[in-house]
């Protein structure tokens, strides 16, 4: 219970704006204790989650061992005090942050080094035991959480910086550090993160070279398979494949470090991390801006583009009926009157004067123009956090409506918002809401419907109508979540099938039994 | 009755002029850093923005304007250069016009309570005001003094930690956060009023507003125009971090507990 909720429990403490120390003065901690429970509304039903194996019975268990008390005997000398075994415990490890698939492990591993990882590993390959490597379980696919009876291997006691030269920049860390504290220790020393999603109180920063993360700045700072310099990783084998560089140039031998990112645990256990991180902005400012139709945001955002250029750190965008979810399931407010659509603009520079300026005529002009019909900018930081917490807390704001069918698709910018009138027609009155948002800047569309509960019919309304949509205007079915376990079918959508038939090959070089986080990513 | 924009309330005519106190702190969000000759705090690079409880001030004067019941309101703010940007903020917000009284330097880092009240004041007279509002404390010093010097000095009737203000004929009827719970009171015209934090929850301005505010005039005095001293009546000595909190430990028992608690001689 404790883990599942470990998202919306990081942005409750996380939040320390004004706004939200006047929630906690004005209601008491009763408050913050119901809202953390009618977050579980539906969790209550936690308990009645069906296990995955129950609700997709074509998929097949795989040929591997199960778990036995000599496997059992061997961990826990391995890993003295690590293990958990404890059903109460492991319902956070079998569940994900979605709450819509739920594996049945019986054991959670808890290592603490790169070698004790390459035991388990190799004891596993050994043995024809499956695992699931596992950071933050704040992944939206269903990847990072058991099918059936993996053992999970988690990052959550591998939380060391190793090292960080100020100079250059580059950080050298393990693999379980949380995003969030990883930035909170740059901060202190004029760096940031190259990457900031709405997860950076959970996930592990393994999780996110894995998965290929990529937030809210990569408008500014690029993918991880950029910042990233170095990984370290463990085979299936056991064996260690260090490319812990960090170095900013090394064109030595291919270059292996990128097929452990973004192959979401399937080629390797990512153990440890070297990442490029840049210097943190001096002056940082936020505009929130209505427009009345997605031309006007294209507009808009071609006019900062230009106008903006290198100030630029991100552009979102989001819908009327995301901000409604978040006003009636978060009670967040709107602090400009209701619009078709808003942008979130946010540029980050070295001299506030000179960024501000630079802002302030993008502004004018905007509104000169009649692109913009009305908006505000962050007058303080606490402006500032709430206007991104519009933004970031949608996803949370959904859960609260029941079951979530998100979708994850990048298209060419033009067609980017014809998909959700398409769907919305599609679907209906049969759902709760459908709702879109996302990164106006990287083209990438965050589609998400709600229902109460799960729902099979609205499911088969959805998939595969969004899929074949996308492949045909050659667009991405999943931009930045991955593939997981949600989309492990889906690769075809989006890749032809001799680079799916290389993908393969590739898999089975560097796990022959299979036994890193099956049944995933991509089919076998 | 053909006077400008007047409300009317219980058949009296408002038309309240208002005086807003805002002053310019380091950001609430701020993580605040003692300087390493330890005389104060870092301010250089550091974000700083509105005192909060003073946006609540100015979203109270401007819904009082917008119910008719001001007829100008006017912020005012003491300090450096940068107090503009507080300014134009508070106009941007709704406010009317803004009067800078520049001070800085060394002046400004002994700029006390007792010094703003009687610039405040100075103003307060000259601008026959009806209202000075301010925020009850600001979050640098936490004083909580200014509202209550400045009515002292005025000799006007004051109505602080104020979380509602409602019309009473020709006064106002003020609730008021008290230790015990609330208190409700009448006041008189005019009057010093501070803002505590459940009065209202200030807007976010909107562009259209924030372009209309560069063109709201910002008049700029220095303390002697209003025949304040600002000499320094205190010296600061030293400024520390608070001692870092060591870690607790579990015990096992109420026995243990004793134990330790009488070992710290607390018991």
């Amino acid at each position: 219970m404790k883990r599942v909720c470990t998202r919306q429990f990081r942005n409750l403490t996380r939040l320390r704006s004004f706004g939200e120390v006047r929630e906690k003065i004005s209601r008491s901690i009763n408050h913050v204790c119901l809202s953390r429970r009618s977050f579980h509304g539906s969790a209550c039903r936690l308990g009645e989650l069906e296990l995955t194996s129950v609700r997709y019975p074509h998929v097949q268990r795989g040929k591997y061992a199960t778990l036995t008390e000599k496997d059992v005997d061997f961990f826990q000398k391995l890993l003295p005090q690590r293990v958990l075994q404890d059903p109460s415990e492991l319902d956070g490890y079998n569940i994900d942050w979605m709450r819509t698939v739920r594996g049945n492990s019986q054991m959670v591993l808890r290592p603490k080094t790169t070698s004790e990882v390459a035991e388990i590993l190799k004891y596993c390959n050994e043995r024809h035991l499956a695992v699931v490597p596992q950071g933050g379980n704040t992944g939206l696919v269903g990847g990072s959480v058991p099918v059936f009876d993996e053992i999970v291997i988690s990052t959550q006691l591998m939380n060391q910086i190793i090292s960080l030269d100020e100079v250059s920049g580059i950080i050298v860390c393990q693999s379980g550090c949380v995003l969030e504290t990883l930035d909170n220790y740059l901060a202190e020393r004029e760096l940031m993160m190259p990457l900031d999603l709405g997860a950076k109180g959970s996930c592990h920063i393994g999780g996110n070279v894995s998965t290929n993360a990529g937030g809210l700045r990569l408008l500014r700072y690029g993918s991880l398979h950029g910042s990233v310099l170095g990984v370290e990783a463990v085979l299936a084998s056991g064996e260690i494949v260090d490319c812990l560089s960090s170095l900013r140039k090394d064109n030595t031998g291919y270059d292996l470090k990128q097929l452990f990112i973004g192959s979401e645990g399937t080629l390797g256990m990512v153990t440890s991390v070297s990442i490029l991180c840049p210097r943190r902005p001096k002056a940082v400012n936020v505009a929130f801006l209505g427009v009345e139709n997605f031309e006007a945001a294209l507009q808009t955002f071609q006019l900062c583009k230009g106008m903006l250029a290198e100030i630029l750190s991100a552009c979102e965008f989001m819908d009327q009926e995301s901000m409604q979810c978040i006003q009636e399931n978060l009670k967040l407010t709107n602090p400009i009157k209701s619009y078709p659509l808003y942008i979130l603009i946010e540029t980050s520079g070295s001299h506030g004067s000179h960024d501000e300026e630079k802002l302030n005529v993008f502004l004018e002009a905007a509104m000169g123009k009649g692109i913009v019909q009305d908006g505000t900018i962050a007058m303080d930081v606490t402006q500032r956090q709430n206007i991104w917490g519009l933004r970031e807390r949608i996803a949370e704001g959904l859960l609260h409506d029941g079951y979530n069918y998100k979708y994850d698709i990048s298209l060419p910018l033009p067609k980017l918002y014809e998909i959700v009138e398409d769907m919305r027609q599609r679907l209906g009155s049969k759902v709760t809401r459908v709702v879109s948002y996302g990164h106006l800047g990287d083209g990438n569309l965050h589609f998400n419907v709600t229902t109460p509960e799960y729902d099979k019919e609205v499911l088969g309304l959805i998939e595969p109508y969004i899929y074949e949509w996308t492949s045909q205007v050659r667009g991405s079915v999943s931009a930045e979540h991955g593939l997981g376990f949600k989309k492990r079918d889906c690769i075809r959508y989006s890749k032809e099938p001799n680079a799916v038939k290389m993908m393969v090959k590739m898999k089975k070089l560097f796990d022959p039994n299979g036994i890193l986080n099956p049944y995933k990513t991509i089919p076998l | 009755m053909t006077k400008g924009h007047q409300g009317h309330l219980n058949g009296v005519k408002m038309a309240l002029r208002i005086l807003v106190g805002c002053k310019r702190v380091i950001d609430y969000a701020v993580k605040v850093r003692v300087k390493p000759d330890k005389m104060g705090v870092v301010t250089e690079g550091v974000k700083h923005s509105m005192n909060p409880f003073d946006e609540i001030a100015v979203e109270e004067a401007v819904r009082m304007k917008e119910k008719k019941l001001a007829s100008e309101i006017i912020a005012v703010s003491c300090g450096p250069q940068q107090c503009q940007e507080t300014l134009r903020t508070a106009l941007a917000m709704g406010l009317d016009r803004g009067i800078h009284v520049e001070i800085s330097g060394k002046d400004y880092e002994t700029l006390q309570p007792f010094h703003v009240s009687k610039i405040l004041a100075k103003i307060a007279e000259e601008e026959k005001v009806d209202i000075i509002f301010l925020g009850k404390q600001a979050i640098d010093d936490d004083c909580n003094q200014t509202g209550q010097m400045t009515a002292a000095l005025l000799d006007w009737p004051q109505a602080t930690f104020a979380s509602k203000i409602e019309k009473n004929n020709g006064d106002l009827m003020v609730t008021r956060e008290i230790d015990g719970g609330l208190e409700t009171i009448n006041v008189k015209l005019p009057c010093v009023i501070t803002s505590d934090l459940r009065l209202n929850e200030p807007r976010y301005a909107t562009l259209p507003n924030i372009m209309k505010a560069k063109k709201k005039p910002i008049a700029k005095k220095s303390p002697a125009d209003l025949g304040v001293d600002v000499s320094p009546r205190q010296e600061v000595l030293s400024v520390e971090d608070p001692p870092v909190r060591e870690a607790g430990s579990i015990v096992q028992d109420v026995d243990e507990l004793v134990s330790k608690l009488k070992a710290a001689g607390v018991v």
